[in-house]
């Protein structure tokens, strides 16, 4: 029997099992070839908050998804087509995420009386025959017996045969999709390089499970998403922590200044410790510290020295760190610090997204204390603004959040990435050596932009102290002076206030220029909102979506934007932190809020209908 | 111990450097009378001695009466915020190992709120030098007490008695698997000038814990060790290599019973060849030599001890830090920009 092959402009697929099943690797080996395939898209990991929960239960299953299509992608899509789940908790789980009709590939022997049991299902549950009942395609594959059935030969322990149950499922989502098998074989046998036989069996059960798609009459129909207008250049798939990772690395090569990388781990940042500590030979120094403190003053210690000073973690570990934030900030010295948010407050729910520590960023700290935030907007997005905020903290003198969120840290998507030499160069400014009977060194002289010269140890005649006690202007020794105390705290405030001299301006990203409704995004919410935006305009309401990456301070012309719409509505994932700002800075204009605090990013849908909204007031 | 090039700064050519050329043109802030004079001269004396060119010092500080110390040296220097020194330290040391790092800590900063930063910084093994200014009180805050005031201590915040039983840091030190530990005093200036020079000379982390009278607050607490009728009876000097005698006219020593340390009496039933010979490359005995911590305002306890407790260096942070950065250079080259941008899988839109 012949079987149609469907054309599709997007689509979206949901791998789901238990911890121990290999879905994030499926789901990564599954991008990779649509990358290849020239398809856009976007995915986004959903992993346990248990390393190991028990196995077979709701709380230990690892999800992973993927929305890709022959038109452009901006979000891992609100809710899947197709359900992959390898037993019965992954379907309880997960089935909230299938759209109706959707279809749902279920590993049959994932579903036996103690998996049920496991999964919390009733004695009188069948949740497979239910499913079908309510209007899903199921396809059931007893993969483990098929599995083990395509490895009888392999000569390997029942334990290794079944690790290569996940290879199974995605050589049959291959065939159903029409890809290549090609790029996850390469992938395999360079992974197993020391274990052929364990290549082997992989690349076997892979393409028994393509031939079993094509050998059985489970399904009427294939798929095929044809690939993407996408401009024409060399790609790579990224997620938002690889991508910071590689913006320090290319802030360290463009500024000619060792990085040094004082940390603690904490999800979801710690991924950004794992990929600077692989690139010793890029001039980069890691350093697991014993606490959040000693992470960020470790930094700031190396920033004395000379070196990029960075550190990373999450609200929490920011909490911990304002302290040491603000001497930075008073000693003036070139510290990037990377928040990547999670939902809080408190230990909150680590492996979950939210935009909550905007205000923590912006001011959070005791005293007047001034310092730039910027945020990216999506994943690959965290390599140009971790390089802005590398060069905003160098050039100017000042530390830098970069507030990244879980969602785009973990989602991934496909980057066009630049050429190094492409990249401009950040231009560091430092104090001269100097001899005995020059003028005296005033290590708190500014130039123009209020940026003072970076005086390192080493250098002759430089010998001179900073510290966390108010300075005098200039000689930046000890003052208690009053109009000094006033003067120093104003000058700090402008000193940041002028970084939106060299800074790009306010973008419209998707809709008219000016007009009836502006949608005004920050960090992680780019890609819903550009989504929503576009679909809107599409079906013939005018929107348009202008997405704020420098926060602190705001770009120059953002009131001229605003002042070219009627309705201006701020989504958030957060109780309304940005809009405070706005309202503060902008007080002409009306800002309306539309905030969701689920710990997941908006749902497509869910911000048109907001937007839809809005555009009535 | 290693011996560090004997050659001093000032030697190219140039008159070498004195003391005072290392006092920064700020007036020195602390009340009258503090022992934190005398040490700032002892350190301004020592550095012309180092061999270490006046732009490569750094002095890094936290809060308290002790962390205003980096203002009035003419290096390069950091007062910082309260307990955080030995982790800004560390972030300098390693990314700037040819710099001679200091440290300027009180008994607050450093066992209080900084206790977590000094006892790692100690089993890392950074090469910095730790100089602990220790007056059992708190100086700056007006007179509460502190992480190593006495048990019953009357002060502003105890007015019954201090509950709190105080931190030991020679035992802390040892504990933490310091590689240096020494113990000096305001009162015996060349001493302590000595003792700063072996704690430099330490490659790796050297905690020097200085007994430093408050005058305002805590005056005398130490008077035990320095009263010159008393002195010879409580303090101890340890030497390499010597056996430990103390007492008026040297006449008593410690000698080992099994593992228990004891005073004797030299005469008639002890000679110094019974006496324990001071080894500071001796781990248990640097331990036990820890434990002298009696309360010596009685008679009859163990005498304090003064001077290098123990000396052994192993491999220090930041020097493997670098090693590893070596290696890694070695191994794949330096980094290619370009080549980290790509990643391992790309492909091409037409």
């Amino acid at each position: 029997m012949s079987v149609r092959i469907q054309e599709k402009e997007d689509v979206t697929i949901r791998f789901a099992g238990d911890s121990g099943d290999g879905m994030q690797l499926t789901g990564s080996q599954f991008t990779n070839t649509t990358a290849l395939a020239g398809n856009d898209l976007s995915t986004l990991p959903d992993f346990p908050a248990e390393i190991r929960a028990p196995q077979g239960t709701v709380a230990g299953v690892s999800g992973f998804q993927i929305h890709f299509g022959s038109k452009a992608i901006h979000t891992p899509g609100d809710s899947c087509d197709v359900l992959v789940v390898m037993n019965a908790a992954a379907l309880k789980a997960n089935l909230k995420y299938l759209k109706a009709g959707g279809i749902i590939i279920a590993n049959e022997d994932g579903f036996g009386k103690r998996d049920l049991n496991l999964a919390k299902y009733g004695p009188e549950d069948n949740p497979l025959d239910q499913v079908q009942t309510s209007g899903f395609g199921l396809i059931r594959l007893d993969v483990t017996k098929l599995t083990r059935a395509s490895l009888e030969d392999s000569g390997l322990p029942p334990k290794d045969v079944d690790r290569c149950k996940n290879m199974f499922v995605l050589g049959v989502i291959y065939w159903l999709f029409s890809r290549d098998l090609q790029p996850t074989i390469t992938f395999v046998e360079k992974k197993f390089s020391k274990k052929p036989e364990i290549a082997s069996a992989n690349v076997t059960a892979l393409k028994a499970g393509y031939a079993y798609g094509g050998a059985t009459e489970l399904f009427s129909e294939r798929y095929s998403v044809q690939a993407a207008q996408i401009e024409p250049g060399t790609y790579r798939n990224i997620t938002g922590n690889e991508a910071a990772v590689i913006g320090l690395a290319a802030a360290t090569e463009k500024s000619g200044r060792d990085l040094f990388l004082g940390t603690y781990p904490i999800t979801p940042a710690s991924d950004i410790l794992h990929g600077l500590s692989k690139l010793k030979n890029y001039n980069i120094r890691t350093f697991q510290a014993e606490d959040e403190i000693a992470a960020v003053t470790s930094a700031i210690g190396a920033a004395f020295g000379g070196s990029l000073g960075v550190t990373s973690s999450s609200g929490p570990g920011i909490a911990l760190k304002t302290e040491a934030i603000a001497l930075a900030m008073m000693l003036e010295l070139p510290l990037v610090i990377i928040n990547v948010q999670r939902a809080g407050p408190s230990t909150g729910m680590p492996t979950k997204t939210e935009q909550s520590d905007l205000l923590q960023a912006v001011y959070g700290r005791a005293g007047e204390s001034p310092l730039a935030v910027v945020a990216p907007a999506s994943p690959a997005d965290c390599f140009e603004m971790i390089f802005e905020a590398s060069r905003i903290a160098l050039e100017h003198m000042i530390p830098v959040m970069f507030l990244s969120d879980g969602y785009i840290a973990n989602g991934a998507e496909p980057w066009k990435f630049p050429k190094a030499e492409d990249l401009k160069e950040i231009k560091v400014s430092f104090a001269e050596p100097r001899e005995a009977d020059d003028e005296a060194f005033l290590p708190y002289l500014r130039d123009e932009r209020l940026v003072r010269k970076w005086a390192v140890p080493g250098t002759k005649g430089l010998e001179h102290r900073i510290g966390g006690l108010e300075k005098e202007d200039k000689t930046g020794n000890i003052s208690y002076d009053p109009d000094n105390h006033h003067k120093m705290t104003l000058i700090r405030a402008q000193k940041r206030d002028n970084i939106a001299n060299f800074i790009p301006e306010q973008q419209i990203e998707e809709g008219p220029e000016s007009g009836k409704i502006l949608v005004v995004g920050w960090g992680s919410t780019f890609g819903s909102i550009k989504a929503a935006v576009h679909e809107l305009n599409r079906s013939g309401l005018s929107a348009a979506h202008t997405h704020i990456r420098y926060i602190s301070p705001f770009p120059k012309n953002l009131a001229s934007v605003f002042s070219r719409f009627e309705v201006i509505l701020v989504p958030e994932i957060n109780n309304g932190q940005l809009i405070k700002l706005l309202r503060d800075q902008f007080p002409e204009f009306t800002f309306h809020g539309y905030n969701r605090i689920t710990g997941v990013p908006f749902s497509v849908s869910s911000l048109c209908d907001a937007i839809e909204r809005a555009s009535k007031f | 111990m290693s011996v560090k090039t004997t050659s001093k700064n000032g030697t190219n050519g140039q008159p070498k450097l004195k003391g005072k050329d290392f006092a920064s043109d700020q007036d020195v802030r602390w009340c009258p009378g503090c022992g934190d004079y005398t040490i700032l001269k002892q350190v301004q004396n020592l550095m012309p001695e180092l061999g270490v060119p006046k732009e490569n010092i750094a002095f890094i500080a936290g809060i308290g009466c002790s962390s205003r110390f980096p203002y009035y040296m003419d290096t390069f220097g950091m007062h910082s915020i309260h307990g955080r020194a030995p982790a800004i330290a560390t972030g300098l040391k390693v990314t700037r190992p040819e710099l001679s790092v200091w440290v300027i800590t009180g008994d607050g900063d450093s066992l209080s709120i900084g206790g977590n930063h000094l006892i790692h910084a100690l089993r890392r093994n950074v090469d910095i030098n730790i100089l602990l200014f220790n007056n059992e009180i708190y100086g700056l805050t007006k007179g509460q007490y502190s992480p190593t005031s006495k048990e019953g201590m009357v002060t502003k915040s105890t007015p019954m008695g201090s509950l709190d039983h105080p931190f030991n840091p020679a035992a802390l030190a040892i504990g933490a698997d310091a590689g240096f530990f020494a113990r000096a005093m305001d009162r015996d200036p060349k001493h302590l000038n000595d003792i700063m020079a072996r704690t430099h000379e330490h490659k790796g982390t050297a905690l020097c814990e200085i007994y430093q009278n408050c005058i305002v607050f805590n005056d005398g607490a130490f008077e035990v060790y320095t009263d010159k009728q008393r002195r010879s009876e409580t303090a101890l000097y340890l030497e390499h290599g010597k056996p430990l005698v103390f007492g008026n006219d040297s006449d008593k020593g410690i000698r080992l019973d099994g593992m228990r340390p004891e005073v004797v009496k030299l005469g008639d039933e002890f000679s110094e060849s019974d006496l324990w010979v001071h080894d500071e490359k001796d781990h248990f005995k640097a331990y036990l030599l820890s434990r002298f911590f009696e309360d010596n305002r009685h008679e009859d306890r163990l005498p304090r001890p003064f001077g290098v407790f123990y000396d052994v260096e192993r491999p220090t942070y930041d020097e493997m830090v670098n090693l590893q950065v070596e290696a890694a250079v070695k191994k794949m080259g330096k980094g290619n920009l370009d080549e980290l941008l790509a990643g391992s899988e790309t492909w091409v839109v037409r």
